[in-house]
């Protein structure tokens, strides 16, 4: 149809490559059976095993991020990544805010097993 | 430049420029739906104890089955990326291809999860049963239905870059599908993580 258009897009769209591709789905495979061993091996201790199964998740995140969805500081990728950066503020608040709400809300209310003599008699 | 606008309803007639401000405001959008899910994981953080005497996630999943479905959407991100290379590359067919695997992928993984809802359904463990598996199945299954307008929107684009080549609105449309199909493969990340994993550490 129009022949310019046709080789715009090689420089509009991100400069994805095969080694990209192939770097972040060897990485993702990694990850992802590193988490599923650490949980399912039982090797680790409870603490210890949901620590590592966070990290893990994050930097599956990232490695997405970047090999997947190519974020990045290269100029045509700077907007969507400030975008991104602003939208994990914002899940960090609404996430953590409303577990640290719930949790003091939980911990401060009496429940409703205990008798008003005994809520009395602990404080 | 309004006339130009509306020719974009039109296939074909639209500015070179228009493919970086799509892709911008389809990411915004991603965004925000980024934060639907982020509200939901927050649901499901905090009721993920309240389980009402009812079984817990220790009882009702299996982490093998969940690293099948895990497998089956990762390829599938994989075959999605290798179809937009073959869409930089300039080859029609092989993007088809490479979406036909796609889409065989995702399907293999809503089935999955269909077959999963289904047989915690039938054990009585229905989103009725408790405050936790509520917002588990909301949670699983707001983005399950995702996967499930992903897979719609793939067979539409193989439909369009058969029918319509390689041109640069259908690449536009590539390129904010990609986005589409990484995202979602990153929220199950975190859904297996959150939801499956930490059951088990």
């Amino acid at each position: 149809m129009k022949p310019i258009q046709l080789h715009a897009p090689s420089r509009t769209y991100h400069h994805a490559n095969l080694t990209g591709y192939v770097i972040g789905f060897g990485l993702s495979i990694l990850l992802t059976l590193m988490s599923f061993g650490a949980v399912m091996t039982g090797l680790l201790p409870h603490g210890l095993a949901t620590a590592c199964i966070v990290a893990l998740c994050i930097a599956q995140l990232v490695v997405q991020l970047v090999f997947f969805l190519h974020l990045g500081s290269a100029p045509g990728q700077r907007s969507n990544t400030g975008i991104f950066a602003c939208t994990a503020l914002l899940i960090a608040i609404i996430v953590a805010g409303s577990l640290w709400v719930t949790h003091n809300a939980n911990a401060n209310m009496m429940p409703t097993h205990m008798s008003v003599q005994r809520a009395i008699s602990k404080d | 430049m309004a006339a130009s606008t509306l020719s974009v309803v039109a296939h074909g007639g639209h500015h070179d420029d228009s493919g970086p401000r799509t892709t911008l405001g389809f990411w915004i959008y991603l965004m925000s739906d980024c934060l639907i899910f982020c509200v939901l994981f927050a649901t499901f953080g905090v009721l993920m104890d309240a389980t009402a005497g009812g079984p817990s996630g220790r009882q009702l999943f299996e982490l093998p089955f969940v690293l099948g479905e895990t497998a089956l959407l990762l390829a599938s991100s994989f075959t999605f990326g290798l179809g937009m290379l073959a869409m930089q590359a300039g080859h029609p067919g092989r993007v088809i291809a490479w979406l036909a695997a796609t889409l065989a992928l995702g399907a293999g993984f809503i089935g999955m999860e269909i077959h999963e809802f289904a047989k915690l359904v039938q054990e009585g463990s229905g989103p009725g049963t408790s405050a936790f598996l509520s917002s588990y199945f909301g949670l699983v299954g707001t983005h399950g239905l995702h996967v499930l307008c992903g897979l719609l929107w793939i067979a539409v684009m193989m439909h369009q870059t058969w029918r319509f080549g390689l041109d640069a609105v259908v690449r536009r449309r590539l390129a904010c599908l990609s986005l589409f199909w990484h995202f979602l493969d990153l929220v199950w990340i975190c859904v297996f993580t959150f939801v499956y994993l930490r059951e088990f550490a």
